[in-house]
């Protein structure tokens, strides 16, 4: 079968001042179509380098990045990015930035009109169709953001921690959202998160990364029917399961920050 | 209009200084000569800017008359200059400064070479530029284009280098090919450095008409202020002074305006 998204046997390495830095190393991870995947790890393991590497904006030193079949040559619309600082473009209206990948891809001023506005009522944006970016809060810009991603209907969804800057509420209700657009649209989504709750709240599969070297640590399968209930006695055995796991990685990455204080 | 407010608060300074120096004047404790009386600026500016000949409906229309007074003229030929000079200018500026930030080797190539020439002054350039273009607004529309040239260049290059690199990953990962980013990720995103570019640019356009028109032409605000010199004329020159004044802070407030309105998405970005 042809995977949504295969990664074999990838490694990636960043020349530093003192020593360079393995981002990635060996990873293989294959992902099928419709799977929710969670990338879990402390910062600086390497969780965003892999996502950037699978949307095209770094290539791998070694090994292959497969996009339903294809290797991955640059970034591209076919696999829609969500970053946690919206990138949103300011000086384009709500509706103008939700629209900019139709347009770009060359769909006629109307049709583009009538695309944009289905999405910002799927999101509940419809009221900010004409607002700027700066005027909204945190959570519609994000929304915002994922009406753009959808509007060019990538069939995978790359997420860069994007409820990270988010207040706890206004995540949940996204986190919610979010959900309900996968199951409804059938989408592929990778999903980085340092946050074990949220990558068990959303996740079919949650990979759980090492600090340098970045490697798998753990891949393990989400069973727990939705929506899921963070009090439940399942969710909590899984969150103390993964806590340990990250909290040995977290530690070897302060290790080495207070190593790189000491040794300036 | 809070702004408009705010800035009454500045007139009783600007009253106390009329008044002190009114009354040093009244006193005779200097020269009219050397500095005239603040009435008598006033009323010397009123005859510069009146028309100077009753209206006559036979001559033309009532608006042409109203405008035919010698100020109105001096001041409509420097604006003239400004607006070519700065346009020429910057129709430069703003292309070679949005290769020079998109193009690391344009930069590279152009940068040693305009580094180089930016530091001469425009005024330095007056021999040469009479030598090329003559008399008349030639010269003096070539001197405001340098001056306008180089702010405007500079801001231009800064702004595209400061580009954000989220957005343009955001544009590529949405489609977008190299010259839809130009044209609707970078320049927009510019676009804050290059209006600042211009402003400055404007008002450096603003200082050269004024001594380019000392030199080259024999009408416009610098040219009427150094003829009157000529006569002793010192009240003619403060009126032209502070008409140049008034229209400086004029051109200022109308490009702030536009800034407000093509930046409307940008203002109080930061906060």
């Amino acid at each position: 079968m042809t995977f949504a998204i295969a990664i074999d046997r990838v490694s990636k390495t960043f020349p530093a001042s003192k020593a360079a830095v393995a981002a990635l190393q060996d990873i293989t991870l294959e992902i099928p179509a419709g799977q929710f995947v969670c990338l879990l790890g402390p910062s600086g393991c390497g969780k965003s380098t892999l996502l950037n590497t699978v949307a095209g904006f770094t290539g791998p030193d070694s090994g292959t990045v497969l996009v339903h079949g294809s290797p991955v040559a640059g970034p591209g619309p076919d696999r829609g990015m969500v970053f946690q600082e919206y990138a949103l473009f300011p000086w384009m209206t709500v509706a103008q930035n939700v629209g900019f990948g139709l347009e770009v891809k060359g769909m006629g001023k109307k049709a583009v009109r009538g695309r944009v506005d289905a999405l910002l009522r799927l999101l509940a944006l419809s009221e900010f169709a004409d607002r700027y970016p700066k005027e909204l809060s945190g959570g519609m810009r994000q929304r915002v953001a994922i009406a753009r991603i959808l509007a060019i209907d990538s069939p995978i969804l790359l997420m860069d921690e994007p409820f990270g800057a988010l207040d706890a509420l206004t995540r949940r209700s996204l986190q919610d959202e979010l959900l309900r657009l996968w199951a409804e649209l059938g989408k592929t989504v990778l999903f980085v998160t340092h946050s074990i709750e949220e990558s068990i709240f959303l996740a079919d599969r949650i990979v759980v990364m090492t600090y340098r070297p970045g490697t798998v640590k753990r891949d393990l399968a989400v069973a727990l029917p939705r929506p899921r209930d963070p009090a439940s006695p399942e969710f909590n055995r899984l969150k103390r399961e993964l806590s340990d796991l990250v909290t040995s990685e977290q530690s070897r990455h302060e290790a080495d920050e207070r190593h790189a204080v000491t040794a300036d | 209009m809070r702004s408009w407010r705010r800035s009454l608060q500045g007139l009783p300074l600007i009253f106390l200084v009329l008044a002190l120096w009114e009354g040093v004047c009244l006193l005779g404790w200097v020269n009219p000569k050397v500095l005239p009386a603040p009435h008598a600026v006033a009323t010397r500016w009123w005859e510069y800017l009146a028309p100077p000949q009753p209206y006559d409906p036979d001559a033309g229309s009532r608006l042409d008359w109203l405008l035919s007074g010698e100020l109105v003229q001096d001041a409509a030929g420097s604006l003239y200059r400004v607006l070519a000079g700065f346009v020429v200018g910057a129709a430069l500026a703003v292309p070679l400064g949005l290769l020079m930030g998109a193009s690391e080797r344009a930069y590279r190539l152009c940068n040693p070479l305009l580094q180089i020439l930016r530091p001469i002054p425009p005024i330095a350039y007056i021999p040469l530029s009479i030598l090329w273009f003559g008399l008349g607004n030639a010269p003096a529309i070539f001197l405001i284009a340098i001056g306008a040239f180089f702010p405007v260049l500079m801001n231009t290059v800064a702004g595209v280098r400061a580009v954000d690199g989220i957005f343009l990953r955001a544009a590529r990962n949405l489609g977008a090919g190299r010259a839809t980013i130009f044209r609707r990720v970078m320049l927009p995103a510019a676009m804050p450095y290059i209006l600042t570019g211009m402003r400055v640019g404007i008002g450096t356009a603003f200082i050269v008409v004024i001594v380019a028109e000392m030199i080259a032409v024999n009408n416009g605000l610098g040219f009427r202020i150094l003829e009157a010199r000529e006569y002793f004329w010192s009240d003619k020159i403060i009126a032209g002074m502070l008409s140049i004044g008034l229209i400086g802070l004029a051109i200022d407030q109308a490009m702030s305006r536009i800034n407000t309105h093509l930046l409307r998405w940008h203002r109080g970005l930061d906060q």
